[in-house]
């Protein structure tokens, strides 16, 4: 790059009186439009060229997309547009939902988390994103207006690739819910960074778990990484392996080497496959034997 | 390209502007309005030079479109100092010399602070972690804290 510091490219702001309108719009323009959040990934992608869009659309305007709101009797909902720090200042979020505050804590600056958002964390679909593993495994799901009206996206099925999401032309994230944990849950994110703080994670694992009679073991694990694969990886053959056997230090080390196994990392600028690998089965024990000291 | 005619409250003053779509806050700040004390460094949301207070709390002046910023009350580097009196962190951090270059100063000012008005007395922990996002390239950081930690005992002593 000639110039360290480009201007951004020439695009039209648009600021769409209704929801419908903005579908609308960003459904006549496909593959020109995208919706415009908190625009900390958005304005660097399209200063560095690699989003050529005409128009970014804003959203945050829209009723709802900026409130927390907690129902004792549904669970959590999040506006889209919701300033990171809002999460992680949010008595309700702090007190039932920990591990989504601790994770969008992790998220680069405080100041940067003014204008940041969980949900154009999970959106842009990055396999590095510090809050997804949190939303998967609390059982996040998109509440998506689109030219056809209202639609909800399990995160579970969310992700295609990296970058790549199923929404369509046209859909807008207005919320993500969450329903109520499980009773006696407990929680825990660990950011390998090459510093403690503000950097983009090396390897991040994210492990729940609860007790639940229904499984053998008599509790649920569930485990989803970042950084390790070309989509937020949930670690499946090591949740099974836990609601069956009964759980010791041998199968939590057990099921840290096969999240390890699954798992399929790239060597980058950040770090290597190999060493990503090896990370994954240590942070994934630490994880799961910090989890399940509180739970057992 | 679309203009948009925005009007915002720039350290108790409101100004009218006109801006294309595409400037960020930082340009209008720099070049529509001649307010050169806010500092472009890495205009990607990583160094912090450009930090000011929108509507109370900070942000990366690069990473706000000026458009969105209608309707705001902005502080920068230039609303601290009032009638002729520095801000007490501006004092402390030249007293504890957590000046060199200078040019990142601006935006720590502003972080730190942000960080005194929610947290009147700050760990050091939480020091360094509200600074996260400003980088500083001479000073090694700990003057920089040792201000913080200055300008919080001497609002205490005010208060």
């Amino acid at each position: 790059m000639n110039n360290a510091h480009p201007g951004l490219p020439e695009f039209d702001y648009i600021k769409p009186a209704t929801l419908a309108d903005a579908s609308q719009f960003l459904a006549q323009h496909a593959g020109e439009a995208r919706p415009f959040m908190g625009g900390t990934d958005t304005i660097v992608r399209m200063r560095d060229g690699f989003w050529k869009d005409k128009y970014l659309v804003e959203v945050k305007h829209f009723d709802g997309m900026t409130s927390i709101q907690f129902d004792p009797a549904k669970g959590l909902t999040i506006g889209a547009a919701t300033p990171m720090n809002k999460v992680v200042a949010h008595p309700d979020v702090n007190k039932y939902y920990p591990l989504l505050a601790e994770a969008a804590r992790s998220v680069a600056s405080y100041q940067l988390r003014n204008r940041a958002t969980m949900v154009g964390n999970v959106c842009n679909a990055s396999p590095a994103g510090d809050t997804t593993g949190a939303s998967i495994v609390l059982e996040g799901t998109l509440i998506v207006h689109g030219v056809n009206g209202i639609h909800s996206d399990p995160l579970k099925t969310f992700f295609l690739g990296p970058g790549k999401t199923v929404l369509k032309s046209g859909d807008i994230v207005t919320a993500i819910t969450y329903p109520l944990p499980p009773k006696g849950w407990a929680g825990k994110y660990i950011k390998l960074g090459r510093n403690v703080l503000s950097d983009l994670s090396i390897v991040g694992v994210t492990v729940m778990g609860y007790p639940d009679g229904t499984a053998k073991s008599g509790f649920r694990f569930r485990i989803a990484l970042a950084s390790v694969a070309p989509v937020p990886f949930v670690a499946a053959a090591a949740e099974a392996l836990l609601a069956e056997k009964p759980i010791s230090e041998a199968v939590l080390e057990e099921a840290a080497t096969t999240t390890m196994d699954a798992c399929t990392p790239i060597d980058d600028v950040r770090g290597s496959a190999r060493y990503r690998k090896l990370m994954v089965r240590n942070l994934t024990r630490k994880a799961l034997a910090e989890v399940w000291a509180k739970i057992k | 390209m679309s203009t948009h005619k925005i009007t915002v409250k720039i350290n108790g003053g409101l100004e009218q502007v006109e801006v294309p779509s595409n400037m960020t806050l930082l340009s209008m700040l720099r070049e529509k309005l001649a307010m050169t004390g806010t500092k472009n460094g890495c205009a990607a949301g990583e160094c912090g030079a450009c930090t000011i207070l929108m509507n109370g709390e900070p942000v990366n002046s690069c990473m706000v479109l000026a458009v969105e910023a209608d309707g705001a009350e902005l502080i920068t580097v230039e609303g601290l100092a009032k009638e002729g009196e520095l801000d007490v962190i501006q004092k402390t951090i030249i007293d504890k010399g957590g000046v060199q270059c200078g040019f990142c100063t601006p935006g720590i000012l502003i972080s730190a602070k942000a960080l005194l008005s929610r947290n009147p007395n700050p760990s050091e922990a939480e020091i360094r972690e509200a600074l996260v996002g400003n980088l500083c390239r001479c000073t090694g950081y700990i003057r920089i804290i040792k201000a913080v930690h200055a300008a919080a005992e001497l609002q205490k002593e005010a208060a």
